[in-house]
């Protein structure tokens, strides 16, 4: 397909976004935009001990509070399932997960800072939370443990008392490699050893949570209104899962959503209490989120605590990898927890490199903090994070240049399959590290670093790769490693009489411009214009069931699912072009609009062909049925797989070890582009959003499961001024080989390859001052460094 | 209830509100004015941005009642009367300098009040406006473009798009 977006801003075209107008103009309809008449609100009373028994939850003061409608607590929720865990990883010796129950409201105990107790539903907020103050908790503490490590040893206090321990699960992969990897670190020339940390982040999208529930008493129907990345997603899981409502029968609508970055895929107990509870009271009941809530209830990112050894020749060729992760799980398992350290964590450990043997080891702790579960990349950043800086690490220690290793290293045939069960389709790893070089001036790096020296800063270098697997995901794959949902795709495409398009698509764009991009898919397609096609998504009643978006897979999976539904109805509108041509259907051509017969100028246009599928009075009426619609499911054949190189340049102030960024640079290979300038704007995002992981983010608790950054006043949030503008560029592209687009995805790259790059830079910086440092923790705040200088 | 008297983007408001009631609140709840979005409590995020009388200020940090006889400007205000977006806005847009959009009504209310007080801000001009604005999209790049275009200077050196 042209590249170029042609005249009617099709595929390659940086169409800006329709859907900015109504941002622009103040009209978007976020969920907490949805009043509904005659709604109630509910304030959910959450514990604030990380652990502790429920002796006593007594509302009967509260209960006679102004404007009361009802209070929920446990015992309102006995007999009704609880939130399920949508991946079951099995652990090294065969045995499923160790999988506790997470009831919608604490029943018993309650396991962290955050965890809801009692649910007042009231006429106004504000009453509803002045009631919940009235609640009367008799709660006996109980020892607390937040560290992973300590969690796993004997005797440590259990977060569930009905699990023999606070292991979920020892997960090694591949197993069978193991004998064959130690072997390769006892013939190694050299091994670099690097302990690290992957901090506990949040993911923070700007709109907090929002849930409506409504029901319906006359039809019995309920509706959800949620903040939602994957409205079917929640419909399932809630509705079979925890309330047994048939999906016929409920509806949940994600309408424009304020950013999700991983942490509005997951199925949470607000949801499931206001659709409950919006029955139970009769009338609406809504819930928004405030930001210090959203600390403790979101589902928190990251949190591994890691050790990395890579095994080198004496030619410097890497011979074998092996790493062992503790990851934090909370206290209890979120939707897709379990998947993320495993399934999207081992799996990249190889790398853009030629690795042949690797090892993984992950321990999945559970512990009384919040749950943690996907955040933008999940499990990709953190693999990245360790590859990338344990050889940067083992150049230092050889004396090599860390790009020259690399490139050393790279895989550079494909498709290939790498030791941890994946396999690349399409890279040119050594191209896109040219495009990158192209970018940075490494060679005028050394006269740049005595300018910084001459005003008493030193300057750093860092330059990383990363690769990752996007486009998730393929059904049966996914089923046979422990996914308990299939990961396809759908999308209808509507065809009108008059020719205009609607595609109704599982994909939810909360950002990503999906109501811009996919129209240009079909204008390209079709030969219209992409003003005539309109996009669908976040509404359960009009979409096909489908999986949402995460994991960079809209464009790869959604995308190609609307390729092959707009395909069936091209096929369709060409029989019918036959017929008013009195042509043989082979013959006909769809280009710009119109359908012609091969060689000759017989041509009717799209509107023409349009209009005959609904007004069927000249019509193959025995062959073919009226109306023109067609939905399409798309399973995609393998994991799609985005790479790039990264750099970055700092100047560290000795004096206070403050690390500011001079310039980032990405280079990325997504396969073909849609939008460049929204790709752009992916790259962007999630480069900000890895300097915030870099050097400002941290997710602190206490040692007794306190939230300590439970507000913008603690966790330091990347502000305009911490960043500087970007280098993006990606021509450099290798399309993927089993999609219909090429496409591979862009939404993670950002937050994937840049924490690596930084921190490379940052230790690059160091040693250059005559420090004798490899390693400093993120976030790369002056203390930290400043410490670290202090040796 | 208390009453409170205001003009909002050019027309009298007026409504009943509790002493505690946030301006912010009564934006959204009483005159279904829902472009001003609440994203945080501790008045940080810069989202509930808009002008009291001329000023930038965090709706938010303000009582609904101390907004009395006030002008108020909110992003349902600026563009014109038939649609067309005003230049800030049009500059947001033709950038890319948004993306979820959540933060957007905030920042371009924070733009036009720097724009107001400095019509030409250097880009480190503008990263300290923003000073009191989190987006979590954009990684800020295209809105710190975005409103230098929007001051008429020329950003096409600026990398990337
Ligand atoms: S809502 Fe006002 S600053 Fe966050
Ligand atoms: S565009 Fe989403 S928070 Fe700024």
């Amino acid at each position: 397909m042209p590249k170029d977006g042609g005249p009617n801003g099709g595929i390659g075209a940086s169409t800006t976004r329709r859907e900015d107008v109504r941002f622009l103009s103040g009209t978007g309809n976020y969920t907490d935009d949805i009043n509904i008449r005659g709604q109630a609100y509910v304030h959910f009373l959450r514990s604030d001990v990380a652990h502790g028994r429920l002796n006593k939850v007594d509302t009967s003061e509260a209960a006679k509070m102004p404007g009361v409608v009802r209070i929920f607590t446990g015992a309102d929720f006995e007999g009704i399932g609880g939130l399920p865990c949508g991946w079951c990883v099995t652990d090294k010796h065969g045995q499923p997960m160790q999988e506790p129950a997470h009831p919608v409201l604490a029943q018993g105990k309650v396991r962290h800072v955050g965890d809801p107790i009692a649910a007042v539903v009231a006429e106004t907020p504000e009453q509803a939370r002045d009631a919940a103050e009235m609640i009367e908790l008799d709660i006996e503490e109980l020892p607390a443990v937040i560290d992973m490590k300590a969690a796993l040893e004997d005797g440590a206090p259990k977060v569930h008392d009905d699990l023999t321990s606070n292991l979920c699960y020892d997960w090694g992969f591949v197993e069978e490699n193991k004998d064959a990897v130690a072997k390769a670190f006892d013939e190694a020339a050299h091994v670099t050893t690097l302990e690290l940390r992957n901090q506990r982040l949040v993911a923070n999208p700007m709109e907090p949570r929002v849930a409506i529930g409504d029901f319906n008493r006359a039809t019995g129907d309920h509706t959800l209104y949620t903040t939602s990345q994957n409205p079917h997603v929640i419909r399932l899981l809630m509705g079979a899962f925890v309330l047994g409502i048939p999906e016929h029968k409920l509806r949940v609508v994600a309408p424009d959503v304020g950013g999700g970055f991983g942490t509005k895929i997951f199925h949470y107990a607000e949801e499931a209490f206001c659709t409950f509870a919006a029955k139970a009271v009769n009338r609406p009941v809504k819930w928004t989120s405030s930001r210090s809530e959203a600390f403790i209830s979101d589902a928190h990112g990251r949190d591994h605590v890691t050790t990395i050894q890579l095994a080198l020749d004496k030619d410097n060729n890497f011979t074998a990898l092996r790493t062992d992760t503790h990851a934090n799980m909370g206290a209890y398992l979120s939707t897709f927890a379990p998947s993320v350290p495993t399934w999207l964590h081992g799996t990249l450990m190889a790398g853009n490199y030629k690795t042949p043997l690797i090892y993984v080891n992950v321990k999945a702790v559970f512990t009384n903090t919040v749950p943690v579960d996907a955040y933008r990349g999940a499990g990709r950043p953190e693999a990245t994070f360790q590859l990338e800086r344990v050889i940067d690490k083992a150049a230092r220690e050889l004396g090599v240049d860390p790009v020259e290793l690399r490139r050393q290293n790279f895989i550079t045939e494909f498709p290939y399959a790498t030791p941890v069960a994946v396999e690349y389709d399409t890279g040119d790893y050594h191209g896109t590290m040219d495009v990158l070089e192209s970018m940075i001036d490494r060679a005028g790096f050394d006269a740049r670093r005595k300018e910084s020296e001459a005003r008493g800063k030193l300057r750093g270098l860092g330059v990383n790769c990363y690769i990752e697997a996007c486009g998730i995901a393929p059904s049966n794959l996914v089923g046979q490693l422990g996914a308990r949902a299939g990961l396809y795709e759908s999308a209808t495409v509507r065809v009108n009489a008059t020719g205009g398009i609607v595609v109704m698509t599982g994909s939810h764009s909360h950002g990503q411009g999906h109501e811009t991009t996919f129209p240009q898919v079909i204008a390209e397609m079709i030969g219209i214009d992409a003003s005539m096609v309109e996009i669908e998504h976040g509404d359960t009643d009009k979409a096909p069931m489908g999986m949402g978006t995460y994991g960079s897979r809209s464009i790869a999976v959604g995308g190609s699912a609307m390729v092959r539904a707009a395909e069936k109805v091209i096929n369709k509108a060409k029989k019918i072009a036959a017929h008013l041509l009195e042509a043989s259907e082979a013959d006909i051509e769809l280009a710009d609009g119109q359908f012609s017969v091969a060689g000759t100028d017989k041509a009717v246009a799209w509107g023409d062909v349009c209009l005959a599928a609904y007004v069927p009075h000249n019509y193959p009426l025995e062959e073919i049925e009226p109306g023109l619609e067609e939905t399409a499911f798309y399973d995609p054949a393998n994991f799609t797989y985005p790479s790039g190189a990264y750099a970055c340049e700092v100047e560290v102030d000795p004096d206070t070890g403050k690390v500011e960024i001079l310039s980032f640079a990405a280079a990325d290979d997504f396969g073909n582009i849609i939008n460049p300038m929204i790709v752009d704007g992916q790259v962007h995002g999630g480069i900000g959003q890895g300097i915030g992981q870099a050097l400002l983010e941290s997710c602190v608790y206490d040692e007794d499961g306190q939230l300590l950054s439970a507000s913008y006043m603690d966790y330091a949030m990347p502000r305009a001024s911490d960043v500087p503008f970007y280098a993006v560029d990606h021509s450099s592209q290798t399309p993927c080989t089993h999609n219909p687009l090429g496409v591979k995805g862009c939404g993670e790259a950002g937050a994937i390859g840049s924490p690596p790059a930084i921190v490379n830079a940052v230790v690059d910086a160091l040693r250059s001052g005559g420090h004798d440092i490899y390693h400093v923790d993120m976030p790369v705040s002056p203390s930290r460094v400043w410490a670290a200088m202090q040796g | 209830m208390p009453q409170v008297s205001m003009t909002v983007n050019g027309k009298s408001a007026t409504g009943e509100v509790e002493g505690r009631t946030l301006l912010s609140t009564f934006l959204r709840e009483n005159l279904n004015l829902t472009g001003t979005h609440i994203g945080c409590d501790t008045s940080q995020c810069g989202a509930c941005t808009v002008h009291v009388d001329g000023k930038q200020v965090k709706s938010c940090t303000m009582l609904a009642l101390e907004a009395e006889g006030a002008e108020i400007a909110t992003i349902e205000g600026q563009a014109a009367e038939d649609g067309t977006l005003n230049a800030i806005q049009q500059a947001f847009q033709d950038h890319h300098g948004l993306q979820c959009g959540f933060c957007t009504p905030g920042m371009v209310m924070a733009a036009a009040s720097l724009l107001k007080e400095n019509p030409k801000p250097s880009e480190a001009e503008v990263r300290h406006h923003l000073e009191g604005n989190l987006c979590r999209c954009t990684g800020y790049h295209n809105i710190v473009k975005a409103i230098m275009a929007a001051s008429g200077q020329d950003v096409s050196a600026i990398a990337a798009e």
